[in-house]
Order: structure tokens, then C-alpha cells, then sequence
């Protein structure tokens, strides 16, 4: 069966259905995060008086800092990997799709030191409320990543082969690829700041 | 595509590279901020400005949110309103717990 509106706009919803569908997708993903982020607010307007521990005490900031700056970083890379599609130039492609995918390998590399010295010294999440919140947050959003990464890499391997049969259809695959991406780089954007530094 | 196109694509690629520039800039800004001892009041509604400007630069450009179809800003405005009664929820919880008192 033909998918329909692959690459032509749907008369009546003005976009590609991918489009559509990956936004409502990230609406439900606004909820799910918004939830946890709003857990997190009643924790610790809850908590009694001077029991609060704060990420401070725990995280390392400039490994967070290095890591925002990572992610920022692979924004503009996949960003630039579509325009480079749009701009016909394949090779430019891959190169900014790679540099996104070692960007989230970064990422996670940086991550996992952060979580592995924690574990070494007994913080875990049944340490604390903030560690529990920590780790549920910044899990979550690891898992975000790391399926991000899944899709990055069927685009730049295997699911590159479309560009040379139907190039538009591939195009509009690795926009909204990258929709998702910049999602994942926002949430990191709000739980910087509320988890490491406030 | 035509020339035209090419061209638009083109200055798009130069605007992705201001922001990259100013969200970098913003990111070392949230961290000196931070160790800037202010009330702890203070210190959340700076922090939140100002992820709320760098998350709406990576939206409006990134995401091209700036020049979007209207199904796409009607979704969002749905889960914005979904969004807030989420973090309204809080609050909401503590009044409950003060008429208990």
C-alpha cells in the first residue's frame, strides 16, 4: 500500500502527515516530561523545611555544562544536515549527520561517567528525593537520546538509501528526525538549570 | 529547487549559526548566574528566563517553528493549556493542603 502524503502537503492539514504526526507525538512528550518536571516542583515545595538536598551537593556542573554545550552543538548539526538535503548536497549530509550522532555518543559517554561516580560513592536514587528525581529525569531523558540516536543512525546508514529513489521523501524523513532531536535538546535546556544549578 | 529556494536555504543556515552562537553564550551566562549567590526566588526566575529564551530560540529556528502551518501552532496550543494545568498542579496541592490545616 501507498503511504499517503509522504512528500506533498495534505490539503487540508497544510503539512506532510509525518509532520503532523511527529508534533502530536511531541505534544504527548510535553505531557510526559511536564508530569514528572511538575513531581519534581511538588517534591520539593513539599519537602519539610531544610531537608532539601540540592543538586549542588551531588553533580558535577562543568560536565553538565560540557554536555549542554554538546547538545546545543548537535542541534545545529542536524539542523545543517537537512539543509544540506534541501540543498542537494548528499556528501555535506552524512558528514553533519555523523557529527550529530557522535555528538549523542558524547552525550552519553559524559552521562555515564556522571551516573558511574555516583554509583562508586552510593548516591543512588534511594539515597535522596533528589536523586530519585534526578535519576528519573535524566534516565528518561537518556532514553530519549538514546532512540534519537537509533533513528540518526538508520537515517545516515541503512535508511540513506531512499535519498537516491525518492530524495524529498528522505528529506522530510530527516526533518522531522530532527524535530525530535531539538525536543530532546530543549528538555536537557529546562533540566539544566532546575537540577544542577537551582 | 530553484535558485530562489537555494537562496532562502542558504540564509536559514546562517541564522542557525547566530543561534548556536547566542545559545552558547547563554548557556555560560546560566552558570555564572548561578554562583552568583541571589535569593533563591530570584535565582528561578533568572534560570527559567532564560531557558525559556533559549528554548524558544531552538524552537522558532531549529524547529522552524517561526514560519509553520497552523495545524502545528493549534497542536501547540492545546498542549500549552494541558502544559500549564500540569504545573498548576503544585500549587493547586498546597491550597488543598492549607484548608486542611
Amino acid at each position: 500500500m501507498e503511504i499517503p502524503y509522504t512528500v506533498e502537503a495534505r490539503p487540508d492539514t497544510g503539512v506532510f502527515n509525518a509532520k503532523l504526526g511527529v508534533w502530536l507525538f511531541l505534544a504527548s512528550e510535553v505531557m510526559l516530561f511536564g508530569a514528572l518536571f511538575s513531581s519534581y516542583v511538588l517534591l520539593r515545595t513539599g519537602a519539610p523545611p531544610g531537608t532539601w538536598h540540592h543538586g549542588r551537593e551531588f553533580l558535577n556542573v562543568p560536565l553538565a555544562t560540557l554536555n549542554t554545550i554538546i547538545l546545543i552543538a548537535s542541534s545545529v548539526t542536524m539542523v545543517m544536515s537537512w539543509a544540506s538535503l534541501k540543498l542537494n548536497d548528499f556528501k555535506k549530509y552524512r558528514i553533519y549527520m555523523g557529527l550529530t550522532l557522535l555528538a549523542g555518543v558524547g552525550f552519553l559517554v559524559v552521562k555515564g561517567f556522571e551516573y558511574g561516580h555516583k554509583f562508586e560513592v552510593g548516591l543512588l536514587p534511594k539515597t535522596n528525593t533528589f536523586l530519585a528525581i534526578y535519576f528519573t529525569l535524566t534516565g528518561l531523558h537518556g532514553l530519549h537520546v538514546i532512540g534519537g540516536m537509533i533513528v540518526n543512525g538508520y537515517l545516515l546508514g541503512p535508511g540513506a538509501k531512499l535519498f537516491k529513489t525518492q530524495p524529498e521523501r528522505f528529506t522530510n524523513r530527516v526533518e522531522v528526525a530532527g524535530l525530535y532531536w531539538h525536543f530532546v535538546d530543549l528538555v536537557w535546556i529546562f533540566l539544566f538549570p532546575t537540577l544542577y544549578l537551582l | 529547487m530553484s535558485e530562489s529556494d537555494a537562496e532562502s536555504i542558504r540564509k536559514q543556515t546562517r541564522s542557525y549559526i547566530t543561534v548556536f552562537v547566542t545559545l552558547m553564550v547563554m548557556t555560560v551566562l546560566t552558570v555564572l548566574v548561578s554562583y552568583a549567590h541571589m535569593p533563591v526566588g530570584l535565582a528561578i526566575l533568572v534560570a527559567l528566563v532564560i531557558a525559556s529564551f533559549k528554548g524558544s530560540l531552538v524552537a522558532s529556528v531549529f524547529m522552524h517553528l517561526s514560519h509553520e502551518r497552523k495545524v502545528i501552532y493549534w497542536v501547540l496550543l492545546l498542549t500549552v493549556i494541558f502544559f500549564i494545568a500540569l504545573m498548576a498542579i503544585p500549587s493547586i496541592s498546597q491550597w488543598d493542603q492549607r484548608m486542611l490545616r
